[in-house]
């Protein structure tokens, strides 16, 4: 098999193999859209509500409705929050100095660090 | 919307996050959204993610097609949810993909515009209800044994769009594996109906999992960012052998001669697939090729008054109204 095309498949993409080379990657310039919602799942009462995806929509009501025809189409969840993408403030996820960092050598805030005497229950 | 922080940066410092990247991705760790990120790495998985939400969106047609034909409410309920999740994982993926630095509306546009392609499986018409079965068995099934070491994948967010994509298309595997079923054990017509419909879904199936590893470049790489678990042609054999036994339940033959079981191997030996009809269906060639963009630019331009419409109704709230409660 000499056609050119082999050498620029990929089978990667789940439903079957699509060309990868030549094919553009996007500008990175913003394009007009709705806006970006993240949304978030409570599964079923007494947990907490989890980040499950994003999606468009116009405004509050409807991103809700999106959400729900999106991500509980199968009873994933109770309640379900969304939030404009662009609210979220975020830790950098690799700073050198890492934010976390103050965390690291606190042992002693677990309560295997400390020794107790054998015999001592319910401790 | 979180992008990549992919500034100017020094070489030293490149390389420490080049490091920083291999030993997460040799460590069978996952990458995510604002994580540096070799560009290689982003724009092959901008084009993977990308293309892989395309064909579930215009998977939604071949299938489409038969909604208002299906042969019972049961079989239309059945039809109209397995649609509608295709459209939901085509919107899980576009999410996946925006992590990566690019927005949906530009991916559509690539799409409409001929840019970015989608999976070339579904240029083929569905010509009979017993396509519906078909799609669903070997298709879905193809599909499903390619995504699912997808959910491994090393990057984070297109990883838990499969593990979700995933676990919906058992459903759909299995739904065509019944319309096959039923109809392969009804009158004489409706077995050969189905088996007509076998004999032109077996090839095209075979194709999805991509051209031998010899000719697969692009795999090697792939691998080694964790992206692509299996090779293509590991990926095949796998479904050919889960695929025979299925047949034999459904009372069906697969459209191959030198299709049989190698005991030495442990495997089903199968005959060459036919790659040049994949690339003349990639270039355009493909029966509903032109069908199946210009219904989906259609789609589009045709809804563009809707989503006028919501975006002023959403201006027009912001002025009048507080934001609503969380509940």
């Amino acid at each position: 098999m000499t056609e050119p095309a082999a050498q620029n498949l990929s089978a990667e993409g789940g439903h079957g193999a699509v060309p990868t080379t030549g094919v553009p990657a996007g500008s990175g310039r913003p394009v007009r859209d709705w806006p970006l919602w993240e949304v978030f799942v409570r599964s079923r009462r007494g947990l907490n509500h989890t980040h499950v995806g994003s999606l468009h929509a116009p405004d509050a009501p409807m991103a809700l409705r999106n959400a729900r025809d999106l991500y509980t189409r199968r009873q994933e969840g109770v309640s379900v929050w969304v939030i404009p993408a662009d609210s979220i403030t975020a830790s950098s996820p690799d700073e050198k100095d890492s934010f976390f960092d103050p965390a690291a050598d606190k042992v002693y805030r677990h309560p295997t660090f400390y020794q107790v005497p054998e015999g001592v229950d319910h401790l | 919307m979180y992008g990549n922080d992919l500034g100017s940066l020094e070489t030293a410092a490149d390389e420490a996050l080049q490091a920083r990247f291999d030993e997460i991705v040799d460590a069978d760790g996952r990458i995510e959204p604002r994580d540096w990120m070799p560009e290689a790495y982003r724009k092959g998985l901008i084009r993977q993610i990308a293309q892989h939400a395309h064909s579930e969106i215009i998977g939604m047609q071949p299938e489409g097609n038969w909604i208002s034909r299906a042969p019972s409410l049961r079989r239309k309920a059945i039809l109209m949810a397995k649609v509608q999740d295709e459209a939901g994982h085509g919107l899980y993926l576009y999410a996946a993909a925006e992590t990566l630095g690019i927005e949906r509306a530009e991916m559509l546009d690539l799409l409409h515009s001929g840019r970015q392609k989608y999976s070339s499986i579904f240029n083929y018409p569905t010509l009979t209800w017993a396509d519906m079965g078909a799609i669903g068995w070997l298709v879905d099934g193809a599909a499903i044994v390619n995504q699912v070491p997808l959910c491994r994948c090393s990057y984070g967010p297109y990883a838990r769009a499969m593990v979700r994509i995933c676990k919906e298309e058992s459903f759909h595997q299995r739904q065509g594996f019944e319309i096959l079923h039923t109809l392969s054990h009804g009158t004489p017509e409706q077995k050969a109906m189905a088996q007509d419909a076998v004999d032109r879904w077996w090839w095209p199936s075979l194709m999805m999992f991509g051209p031998p590893d010899a000719e697969s470049p692009n795999s090697e790489q792939s691998m080694r960012w964790g992206i692509k678990r299996h090779s293509n042609d590991e990926l095949r054999q796998r479904f050919v052998d889960m695929t025979v036994p299925q047949a034999e339940v459904l009372g069906l033959t697969l459209p191959d001669p030198e299709l049989r079981w190698n005991a030495e191997r442990e495997s089903h030996d199968f005959g060459a697939v036919d790659f040049t009809e994949l690339f003349e269906v990639i270039k355009g060639n493909g029966p509903c090729n032109a069908q199946r963009i210009g219904h989906r630019r259609r789609a589009h331009d045709e809804g563009a008054w809707v989503r006028e419409a919501a975006d002023v109704y959403a201006a027009k709230r912001r002025t009048h109204e507080p934001a609503g409660a969380v509940a």
